[in-house]
């Protein structure tokens, strides 16, 4: 049986707004092609397990309903590693400076 | 929510929706086929630029440092002809509460929308804006909810959005987040219609009478520091908002002389409802997928009319390539010991090349910086156009091709602008304005003066190119 989370988790729930096919006129094909899909998060109302159509509560105070997706979703947006086209740009721009006699 | 409306229901009820949800009856503005009286319309909201000043002070909003780039402008000055380089400052912006000039769009629409007692309010945005509202919200006691567009159909999430979405709930807003495509609206006018909350529009009077304080500002702080008005002023350009504020700032604090230039990241080629181009286009704002429409045809916008109408104030029109801004955040950070934008330093990027067209005494004040952090990177957005399949090299700036080649400059000479054409951004405006006649529909003398004043060119400028399309 799946695990079940607890009432007042923090949630991330999914919803279909428009399907593949439904879209507005004035869309391109390529996302003609894919539905519009909405995510919100918010506190769970009851007992629930991953996948299930169920209620949160957002920090706006409405009660909204989706399929669960994420507990406690992480922020996983970040740098990644260093760029190396942009990694001596700094060296080059003080060297012109330096040879003026601008800076040390 | 109100989940039995469908799209087409909620669209055929979007004029009452926003009339509740703005305040404002446009009807009441309008007058000819298409003319509205723009200057009543920013007049009636009561708010001039000093009582804004006032407004945001009691926020934090504003009063931002103007910083002279002095390491940069001696950049300038090696690659410029003996006498030129004008000297180049910057608004840092990135002072203000939330991080942007942002908050001075939001700190107007919330003090509004509490004065008439809304309970909460709503925006349409993925930019710096969301997070204004939310920041002001939560000063001001009232609920907030933030639409954005902001992952694509594989899931992937564009990295500044998803730190805008992070900052958002910081404040404590409900975050809708959606996948690629303009029905966003649709969304919006839902949850509009759904709470009853106030419409922080990117695009209302309140918003526009914001920023109307940078360039007053800007102006008199200049003054102070060297006893005259700066001579340009460079703004990024998007929806048109911060063009159209700035240079009303300016014009109301004497500075009648400084030219406006708007400057823009060229995204051509890449569609902006495109699910495929969604992740492909290393930039979220200021670039010509706004800037290009809502010069042509500001009434796009989610009000009936949109406050921002920057072709009326724009005495220039620049784009340069993602590289190059790129190129100048780096700059920025290590001449100038600022860690800012990217997005904000387009203009910056502008400014590096036509301070080689002025003199050296001459002055350019670069109206904005944004704050900077994880996903809002220059480093997040190349990690993630590589991952996308858009090379990323140094090389000529006039190589690159959005969405599939960054080009990165090798040396600072190679920073150019590319000038857009004002006669054929005023004649595509002019093109919109007759489509948008119903059948039968005929212009009248209020119609024509409207629109010399919108395209800022003559009646006779006007009525010679309708007499050439007909």
């Amino acid at each position: 049986m799946a695990k079940l989370t607890s009432k007042g988790t923090w949630v991330e729930i999914h919803n279909i707004v428009l399907p593949a096919g439904e879209r507005a006129p004035q869309v391109p094909e390529d996302t003609q092609q894919v539905p519009l899909e909405m995510r919100v998060k918010g506190f769970l109302v009851e007992p629930a397990s991953l996948d299930e159509e169920v209620e949160i509560i957002t920090t706006a105070g409405r009660h909204l309903r989706g399929r669960l997706i994420e507990v406690n979703p992480a922020y996983s947006h970040q740098f990644g590693a260093p760029i190396p086209e942009l990694s001596t740009i700094g060296g080059e721009v003080r060297a012109i400076l330096r040879e003026r006699g601008y800076i040390k | 929510m109100t989940e039995t409306l469908s799209y087409n229901e909620i669209m055929s009820q979007q004029a009452e929706i926003m009339k509740q949800s703005v305040g404002i009856d446009y009807s009441r503005y309008e007058s000819g086929a298409l003319a509205f009286d723009y200057e009543r319309l920013m007049a009636d909201t009561g708010y001039d630029v000093e009582t804004a000043c006032v407004i945001q002070s009691e926020t934090a909003v504003g009063n931002t440092p103007l910083i002279e780039l002095k390491n940069i402008t001696e950049l300038v000055r090696t690659v410029a002809r003996p006498g030129k380089g004008a000297r180049i400052f910057v608004k840092d912006e990135a002072a203000n509460p939330s991080g942007s000039f942002k908050d001075r769009r939001a700190s107007l629409s919330v003090h509004e929308a509490k004065k008439k007692n809304y309970s909460g309010v709503v925006a349409a945005t993925s930019g710096n804006y969301g997070a204004a509202v939310a920041s002001q919200a939560a000063k001001a006691g009232l609920r907030c909810i933030v639409v954005q567009e902001a992952f694509d159909s594989q899931g992937i999430a564009q990295p500044e959005i998803a730190e805008k979405t992070r900052a958002c709930e910081a404040y404590g807003a409900e975050v809708i987040r959606l996948s690629v495509g303009p029905e966003l609206f649709y969304v919006f006018l839902r949850v509009l219609k759904d709470t009853g909350y106030f419409n922080a529009s990117l695009y209302s009077p309140y918003s526009v009478l914001g920023i109307e304080t940078l360039g007053y500002e800007l102006a008199l702080q200049m003054q102070e520091k060297s006893a005259v008005f700066p001579d340009v002023v460079i703004a990024t350009h998007a929806g048109g908002g911060n063009v159209t504020g700035t240079a009303r700032g300016l014009r109301k604090a004497g500075a009648v002389d400084t030219r406006v230039i708007a400057a823009s990241v060229d995204l051509s080629g890449l569609h902006m409802a495109s699910d495929h181009d969604f992740n492909r286009k290393s930039f979220t704002t200021g670039h010509t997928g706004f800037s290009m429409p809502f010069t042509c045809w500001p009434d796009r916008a989610d009000v009936p009319r949109n406050a921002a109408r920057a072709l009326r104030y724009m005495d220039r029109f620049v784009t340069v390539t993602q590289g190059e801004v790129f190129y100048i955040t780096q700059v920025l950070a290590e001449l100038e010991g600022l860690q800012r934008g990217p997005a904000g330093n387009t203009s910056l990027a502008a400014a590096f090349a036509i301070a080689q067209e002025l003199d050296e005494e001459q002055i350019i004040v670069v109206q904005e910086t944004e704050y900077t952090g994880a996903g809002k990177h220059p480093i997040a957005q190349l990690n993630l156009a590589k991952q996308m399949g858009v090379k990323v090299q140094r090389g000529e700036p006039g190589d690159n091709r959005p969405g599939q080649r960054i080009v990165i400059p090798e040396q600072p000479s190679q920073i150019s602008v590319t000038d857009v054409e004002l006669d054929q951004v005023r004649r595509s405006y002019l093109h919109h304005a007759i489509e948008s006649l119903s059948e039968g529909e005929r212009l009248s003398d209020v119609d024509i003066d409207f629109l010399a004043a919108e395209t800022r060119s003559s009646k006779t400028y006007v009525r010679e190119f309708i007499d050439e399309l007909c």
